[in-house]
């Protein structure tokens, strides 16, 4: 198995505040990986880090993708390169929907995920603009599948999300899975675990550490028992 | 006294009168020659660098998707011409000169919606005209295929007066797509324009400028849409000018309708005023006026809108927003609304901003570079009012927007 993503050592700040505090995660070709970790404690910030947000600053360490350094890399060199994003909480975008999945590039090739996530009614206005917040994580990963990654990074595309959003937003993801990509999945109450065909790592961060990397059996035993219980010893 | 003799008096006491808004201009700085022949040539035997730059206005060179054509350079018609089958309904395309000439009552549609004497533009339009086109559709006519004019200024130095008079006669519709270009570095363009919509008639009017650093414009311009009747109104500006200013004033009659969209990119040093007026001066007429200026380096653009009811149950919209690219740039935006109706509804819009960045950062993670990005949303902020547009005039509409949002690269 290739490595795809190395994360050393990493430490981030942001406003001279500590963020991350030496982060380690290795993510090879085809593989599932879920971030879990309770609010604040870092797993958005992680996401945005690797994909070069410059309100983020690298304090020690180092991200590599490919075998490349990417820390000083800009946001769309890292997207060139094979990385995307599914915004948590996107920003209004003046942009039409259909007008930036075109600009995209391979027009047509992705109509049938218009169907199934349910976006054709939105095509025709201006990102994120008066969607809701099930639209809105549905737009964010058709973008995302849109622009072929080899690593997708999604934040929470299962966060305020009614079951039948869920259900298509699982089947999305499953799609992405099938292409070949990686993913790196935050989910905060792991809703959307049981939609997808396979999980193969479980992080879990908690005070901007890692906390625990390994089976993802261990969801089950932090969704019943809490982070607090499972990880005051830990940490 | 005849008509044309008190036009012509009411003008000469206006040459010297400055604009209600916009930079003065010392006439005497351009030059005006004799008004040139009427030709009968066919667009192809113009000079490539002609065609080239009337095409990047929308002007479609071949004729195949038109049914009219009127083509002035400088001060000579090069072309006007109609599609037989139109020309046999009774559609007419012709210089102005050649209308007051062989229609009579052309003169009563002579500055009749514009008065020669608002300042010293429509004086010197009046006191030297210089062709421009007069458009007529007899009633119950449908010209689905638009009819093109072209205003092109190839010498360097000269004002090109011209007035232009577009009547669409009762119940009929017309589709006309305009595009005023130089290939000179100075110069001054005045263009009159009097639009009449009679009675449920449908007008749609696209107008896109491309001139130079040190071009100025004067357009004025008023349309007259009478009960019914619906008026459409596209003006885009795609290039850096030294000076443009107008205002056209639109008055709707009883139940008639106008939708009019400028768009607007100022660049270099342009000084930009531009705007328009609509008056509701009939029962249940309504109307949108929708203004978009991307303003870059350290140009200037001002936004006027102003709607005045006086009409009960009328509605009115404005909107304008301005996106500045620049720290030098500079954008004003002055809505007003003037009801003398308690039963009238009017409300406006206006904002002017920097693009966010939040906004960037978003279209960077996507993939796109800062140049990509910021044309990205140059192109998303203008996109206004192609929904109105007839779907035979929108490609030109739509190629000159995408053409602003490469030139608004940051």
């Amino acid at each position: 198995m290739k490595p795809l993503l190395e994360v050393k050592d990493l430490y981030v700040e942001a406003s001279g505040q500590v963020i991350l505090q030496g982060i380690n995660l290795g993510i090879n070709e085809h593989e599932v990986h879920v971030l879990m970790g309770p609010n604040g404690a870092g797993k958005s910030t992680l996401l945005r880090v690797i994909m070069g947000d410059p309100r983020y600053k690298i304090v020690r360490g180092t991200i590599k993708f490919k075998g490349k350094t990417i820390d000083s890399l800009k946001p769309y060199e890292r997207a060139r390169m094979g990385i995307a994003m599914a915004y948590q909480t996107p920003p209004k975008v003046s942009v039409k929907l259909s007008y930036l999945l075109n600009k995209l590039g391979n027009p047509g090739s992705d109509d049938h995920l218009i169907e199934l996530l349910n976006l054709k009614h939105l095509l025709d206005r201006n990102l994120h603009y008066g969607f809701s917040g099930g639209e809105a994580k549905r737009a964010e990963l058709l973008l995302t599948i849109k622009q072929r990654p080899e690593l997708a990074l999604l934040d929470e595309p299962d966060s305020g999300v009614d079951v039948d959003s869920l259900a298509v937003i699982g089947k999305a993801i499953n799609e992405l899975i099938e292409k070949g990509a990686s993913i790196l999945l935050v989910t905060h109450m792991g809703h959307i675990l049981k939609y997808l065909k396979r999980v193969d790592v479980l992080h879990v961060i908690v005070g901007g550490r890692m906390a625990y990397s390994g089976d993802p059996e261990f969801i089950d035993e932090i969704l019943s028992k809490g982070y607090e219980a499972l990880f005051n010893k830990v940490v | 006294m005849s008509r044309f003799k008190s036009l012509r008096e009411r003008a000469l006491k206006a040459i010297e009168r400055p604009p209600e808004h916009g930079p003065d201009l010392d006439l005497s700085e351009y030059r005006i020659e004799e008004p040139g022949y009427v030709k009968e040539e066919k667009l192809s035997d113009l000079p490539s660098s002609v065609l080239e730059k009337a095409a990047s206005v929308g002007i479609d060179v071949e004729e195949s998707e038109v049914s009219g054509t009127y083509f002035q350079v400088d001060y000579e018609v090069v072309r006007r011409a109609v599609v037989e089958r139109l020309r046999k309904r009774g559609v007419v395309v012709m210089s102005i000169i050649e209308a007051l000439r062989k229609y009579d009552w052309v003169k009563d549609y002579y500055w009749r919606a514009v008065q020669v004497d608002t300042d010293k533009y429509t004086a010197v339009a009046e006191l030297y005209l210089r062709h421009g086109y007069f458009i007529y559709v007899p009633p119950v006519v449908k010209v689905e295929e638009p009819i093109q004019a072209c205003l092109f200024v190839s010498c360097n130095n000269i004002a090109q007066p011209v007035h232009n008079i577009i009547i669409v006669d009762e119940g009929s519709e017309l589709n006309l797509v305009t595009g005023c270009v130089t290939m000179a570095n100075k110069g001054l363009h005045v263009g009159v324009s009097e639009f009449y919509v009679k009675r449920n008639a449908k007008l749609t009017f696209t107008m896109i400028h491309g001139w130079a650093p040190r071009f100025d414009v004067r357009p004025r311009a008023a349309v007259i849409v009478e009960e019914g009747g619906t008026f459409i109104g596209y003006y885009v500006n795609l290039q850096n000018v030294k000076s443009l200013q107008a205002e056209p004033k639109i008055v709707l009659h009883r139940n008639s309708t106008s939708y009019y969209t400028n768009i607007i990119i100022g660049k270099g040093r342009s000084m930009i005023d531009i705007g328009a007026v609509l008056i509701f001066e009939g029962e249940g007429s309504r109307g949108e006026l929708t203004s978009r200026s991307i303003i870059d380096d350290e140009s200037t653009v001002i936004m006027r809108g102003t709607l005045m009811a006086k009409a009960p149950r009328v509605r009115g919209h404005l909107e304008c927003k301005g996106l500045l690219l620049s720290d030098k740039a500079r954008g004003e935006a002055i809505p007003v609304l003037n009801s003398l109706s308690k039963e009238a509804e009017l409300t406006h819009e206006a904002a002017l901003g920097r693009i966010s960045e939040e906004e960037l950062l978003y279209l960077m993670s996507r993939g796109f570079d800062e140049e990509e990005a910021t044309s990205l949303i140059v192109r998303g902020f203008i996109d206004v009012g192609i929904s109105n547009l007839p779907e035979k005039v929108r490609p030109s509409v739509i190629s000159a927007l995408d053409l602003i949002s490469k030139l608004a690269r940051g």
